[in-house]
């Protein structure tokens, strides 16, 4: 699985950060994702769809 | 109930969308069909008073999905196909276009549309925002100059949410612009007096003017809008109206469905409005624990929330939980980020937490007898966590109140 994350759609909702705060976090200055793991391990997949899900702004996108 | 093995979504917009992934992603494996009225695949609406009314973006980045993720997923998305009823007992959708869908599970998802003023129907210059073609129609109608070059003037009836982003969009088009609503300040009970303040300070700097009453219709001639009228009696000039006074839930075609309606959908805690029918987003009633009254939310991510939770309960039978999403929403007002969680009206205090309405960003806390009720936070999204956290706990606020 591939994460791309689109920094000028994501809102800032932190949802993201939520369901799967070992892949994701805020920026501290700015509060849009950041991506801390890219190609995430299989054990985090369940957790990084939720977050997909969940995203308000369809900022998150995955290739699998 | 046993296993459901054709389910028809109602309203392709976030919620709708949400449910019909959540349950492919869950495993349902059954017929699933998304029927939405409007032309488009699902997109998202926040950003139309935003980036799209501003120009900023182009209609297809608010996509939500792309058509590759709803062929992967088996899930039937069929654009412009409005539902016109609901026949419980034949578990069947029927369709405006003369179809019938069968139906184990209906899950609703119609969302709202907005109040209009009466008589504005067919009156050209009077526009509502609720739709990518409305934000599109009403994009095209500020673009205009007159002979001189002038940009339009536009009043916008309804200082909310909606009106009030709209608005900034609109003066950064170049239009003249009023804004008319019945506050002191514009979103004073939604964002709290700290944060309506720099708001207000923000719409004067950009020349949007501000006019506290209610406008009560609109003055035309030869069917097209001049002007409002309040209803103190001052008439307003104005090439275009912008009707944003709130909203009606999309709810008749469940005329003689026997699915309870009041102020929308009437849900329990599981998003079920009778057995095998769910409802998710804007059009659902749901109880709210947290006051003990039932209520609907018009909030983006409520709408992902309650899909999501709506669509595991739908399939997990008697496992199915109750889910209350916190309440949170945000809104862009020029160069000011405002979050808000739980809610900030009707609570009897306020708590500055961090920084400061000077600085133009600070954090605060609103409570009901000392427990965090509200959150908000000015361009300070890193302490969005934290506040999350002491509005959902209800934490006890231990500090000194500061002056609202
Ligand atoms: C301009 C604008 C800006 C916003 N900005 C923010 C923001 O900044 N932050 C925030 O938190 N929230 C914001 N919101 C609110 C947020 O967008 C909504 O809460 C959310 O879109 C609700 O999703 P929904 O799926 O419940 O309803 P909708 O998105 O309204 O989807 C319902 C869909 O059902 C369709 N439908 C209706 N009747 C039928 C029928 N009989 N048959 C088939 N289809 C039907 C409708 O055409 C519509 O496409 C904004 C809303 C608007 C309009
Ligand atoms: S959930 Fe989406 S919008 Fe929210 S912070 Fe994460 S990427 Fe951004």
């Amino acid at each position: 699985m591939k994460i791309n994350v689109d920094r000028e759609r994501c809102v800032g909702a932190g949802q993201c950060v939520l369901a799967a705060a070992a892949v994701f976090e805020q920026n501290p200055e700015d509060g849009l994702v950041e991506l801390l793991l890219p190609e995430p391990s299989q054990d985090l997949h369940a957790a990084v769809t939720e977050a997909e899900l969940i995203c308000p702004s369809g900022a998150i996108e995955l290739q699998s | 109930m046993s296993s459901p093995d054709a389910i028809v979504v109602v309203g392709a917009g976030a919620a709708g969308a949400t449910t019909a992934e959540t349950l492919r992603r869950q495993g349902y494996e059954g017929r699933l069909t998304l029927v939405g009225a409007e032309p488009h695949p699902p997109y998202d609406r926040p950003p139309l008073s935003k980036q799209i009314l501003s120009g900023r973006w182009e209609p297809d980045r608010i996509r939500l999905r792309g058509p590759e993720v709803y062929d992967r997923l088996g899930i039937d998305v069929r654009p412009g196909t409005a539902a016109c009823r609901l026949d419980p007992a034949g578990r069947a959708v029927e369709l405006a276009d003369g179809g019938r869908l069968r139906a184990d599970a209906v899950v609703i998802a119609t969302g709202v549309r907005p109040l209009t003023l009466p008589g504005t129907e067919g009156v050209s210059g009077v526009h509502v925002l609720r739709t990518l073609d409305d934000a599109l129609a009403l994009r095209d109608a500020l673009a205009l100059r007159d002979a001189l070059g002038e940009g339009r003037r536009l009043v916008v009836a309804g200082a909310g949410l909606l009106g009030t982003e709209a608005a900034v969009a609109a003066r950064g088009l170049g239009a003249d612009v009023t804004l008319v609503g019945t506050a002191p300040v514009p979103l004073l009970d939604l964002v709290g007096p700290q944060a309506a303040g720099l708001v207000a300070a923000v719409h004067r700097d950009l020349g949007l003017r501000f006019r506290r009453g209610r406008v009560r219709g609109v003055v035309g001639r030869g069917g097209a809008a001049t002007g409002v009228l309040l209803a103190d009696g001052t008439h307003l000039p104005a090439d275009v109206v912008l009707v944003a006074i709130g909203s009606l839930t999309n709810t008749e075609w469940l005329a003689g469905s026997g699915v309870p309606v009041g102020d929308g959908v009437v849900c329990d805690g599981l998003g079920a409005a009778r057995p095998g029918v769910w409802a998710a987003g804007d059009v659902a009633g749901r109880p709210d624990p947290r006051t003990g009254r039932r209520r609907r939310w018009e909030h983006r991510t409520q709408a992902t929330e309650q899909a999501v939770a709506v669509a595991r309960n739908l399939l997990a039978g008697a496992g199915a939980r109750p889910v209350a999403p916190l309440p949170y929403f945000w809104t862009d007002q020029h160069d000011l980020k405002i979050q808000v969680f739980g809610e900030i009206a009707g609570t009897d205090s306020c708590h500055l937490v961090e920084g400061s309405a000077a600085e133009r960003r600070f954090t605060a806390v609103y409570c009901v007898e000392d427990r965090v009720r509200g959150a908000v936070a000015v361009n300070l999204p890193r302490s969005v966590p934290r506040l999350r956290s002491l509005v959902e706990t209800g934490a006890v606020w231990t500090g000194q109140p500061t002056q609202a």
